[in-house]
């Protein structure tokens, strides 16, 4: 039975200081008078209704799914670009100064410039997701194929490993653990992003509504949205983190032997 | 298929002997590096035989390494020419094999031992009973029968250079080249290395060329012996080494023959130290006796 207790511990270990923190948020708060800052029964008893009663399909189901899809095409792109600019050392020095001007600007700043070229609905938003998620698995892929090991890679050359065989053997396997380093903070910023893109001319959309509810002193819903926003982050977080333990347990494996 | 058989057959003259596999002529290179150029390489002109067992040794800078990567077809030579199997090398040659120095790194860390012994052999037009026997011989052959599913970094080190030979071995090459590969193990596994190299000759028959600092390994190990100057590098002896063909740790280095050509190549080496590095074209020329 000591599968069955290690597991328990563990989730013990994860809902614990949550837990704490809620506790003592409630009674903190309880007879809290602020306007800004409610007691959390009041926020708990707007929950249900705020969320439950269509919010979800209406707004939250677009916005995570304009995230998701905004993510996917930033790690395609980002991976698929990192690779090429890593593995040709003259694309890549061409590219630097332009990547690195690009990556300066912060999103919310081009967010009218691409409302020019993509309008104001579902396309914009996914482009400011991508256009301002894309760097850090972008660059850090871009490390990945630079960093993988001189000796593995004459091996393959000697081997005469065949390009495509090479590019996922070697190239993508290698440089993995930097990608999903570079994946994991494209996600965050993704999220961030999510929200932002639904600050200017929008119409549904977590982020909409939470900023809707700021506006318009609606301050328990507007915790709640806040709440909300964390919970998909730290669920998002774990699912990524689950991916990441199968695919790359062979450097956990190599990792965990050189301490 | 009739016709074919009635055929004339030709045999193909290379401008040298017909046995002759790997033949390096004239090989000069150099590293220019801004305004320096460093001659790592001055003139190495020999020819390796199918199926010889030929070692390489000098001090340590003498290009040792640089010339196998020539020959490897990872280097372009600077002039000469190396041909193997009568075609001029400028691309790593099919049925090449190496084993590198640094095993650790030299095996993919992302794969088991069956997958890394595996890969190469992807690269030939196999079948997969085919590929798999072929991968079950080597791993049996190193003595890793029980480790296949193991990644790298879980073995030790005399094991993953195992796997790194196992992977040459499987990969049936025509040469093998062999980068000191024991330099970066313990004396103990070294002897067991060695004398596992010598019976995967003796079954497969490949031709090696053996790279190594060590003379005593040099002289137990090979069929012949080129001892290579400091930069910039030439021959200064080729030493036949007519030793019996069953070699024992104990026995073989025990024997008055191994202490005199071992002598020999130590004296050789001994001078090379010695010798001017930036010698004029007219010194330096090979010694033969």
């Amino acid at each position: 039975m000591s599968g069955l207790r290690g597991a328990f511990s563990r989730v013990l270990e994860i809902v614990a200081l949550p837990a704490v923190i809620l506790i003592v948020w409630w009674f903190a708060s309880a007879n809290s008078e602020s306007f800004y800052s409610p007691p959390l029964s009041e926020i708990a008893a707007a929950f249900a209704p705020t969320w439950f009663e269509g919010r979800l399909v209406s707004d939250v189901l677009p916005s995570v799914g304009r995230m998701l899809l905004g993510f996917a095409i930033a790690v395609g792109l980002g991976v698929g670009l990192g690779v090429l600019i890593g593995m040709f050392r003259y694309v890549r020095e061409v590219l630097e100064p332009v990547l690195e001007f690009l990556r300066a600007v912060p999103p919310p700043v081009l967010i009218p410039v691409i409302m020019l070229f993509a309008g104001i609905g579902d396309e914009m938003k996914v482009s400011v997701i991508v256009l301002g998620s894309i760097w850090p698995v972008l660059l850090n892929t871009i490390e990945g194929v630079r960093g993988i090991d001189e000796v593995l890679r004459e091996t393959a050359t000697v081997f005469r490993m065949h390009p495509r065989r090479r590019l996922f053997k070697l190239v993508l396997r290698g440089a993995s653990p930097q990608i999903m380093v570079g994946a994991r903070q494209t996600l965050s910023l993704a999220i961030i992003l999510m929200v932002v893109s639904e600050m200017f001319a929008a119409s549904n959309g977590l982020g909409f509504t939470v900023i809707q509810f700021q506006r318009t002193f609606h301050i328990p819903e507007m915790w709640t949205g806040i709440l909300v926003l964390g919970v998909i982050g730290a669920a998002l977080s774990l699912i990524f983190s689950l991916v990441e333990g199968r695919v790359l347990r062979w450097y956990h494996g190599l990792r965990n032997l050189e301490r | 298929m009739v016709s074919r058989a009635s055929e004339p057959r030709e045999v193909a003259v290379e401008g040298g002997s017909s046995s002759a596999l790997l033949e390096v002529r004239h090989v000069r290179k150099t590293y220019t590096d801004r305004n320096r150029s460093i001659e790592a390489i001055g003139d190495l002109d020999f020819t390796v035989g199918r199926g010889e067992f030929v070692s390489v040794v000098g001090p340590s800078g003498a290009g040792k390494t640089t010339l196998l990567r020539c020959i490897a077809g990872l280097l372009p030579v600077t002039s000469g020419e190396i041909r193997l199997a009568g075609q001029v090398v400028t691309a790593p040659p099919k049925d090449l094999a190496v084993v590198f120095q640094e095993y650790g790194r030299s095996l993919f860390p992302w794969m088991t031992v069956r997958e890394n012994v595996d890969l190469p052999l992807r690269e030939k037009r196999l079948g997969a009973d085919e590929r798999h026997e072929l991968v079950e011989d080597a791993i049996r052959a190193v003595g890793l029968g029980h480790a296949g599913d193991a990644y790298p970094w879980q073995l030790s080190g005399g094991m993953q250079q195992r796997v790194a030979i196992a992977r040459a071995v499987a990969y049936r090459p025509a040469v093998l080249l062999m980068d000191e590969p024991f330099a970066a193990v313990d004396a103990q596994t070294r002897a067991e290395l060695e004398d596992l190299v010598r019976s995967l000759w003796a079954q497969f028959g490949m031709t090696i060329i053996f790279v190594t600092h060590d003379i005593d390994e040099s002289v137990y190990l090979s069929e012949r012996v080129l001892v290579l100057s400091r930069s910039p590098t030439r021959i200064i002896d080729e030493v036949a080494i007519d030793l019996p063909s069953e070699r024992d740790q104990l026995q073989t280095r025990s024997e008055a023959r191994f202490a005199e050509l071992r002598a020999r190549v130590y004296a050789r080496i001994q001078e090379a130290k010695s010798a001017d590095p930036i010698a004029s074209p007219t010194t330096g020329t090979p010694s033969t006796s």
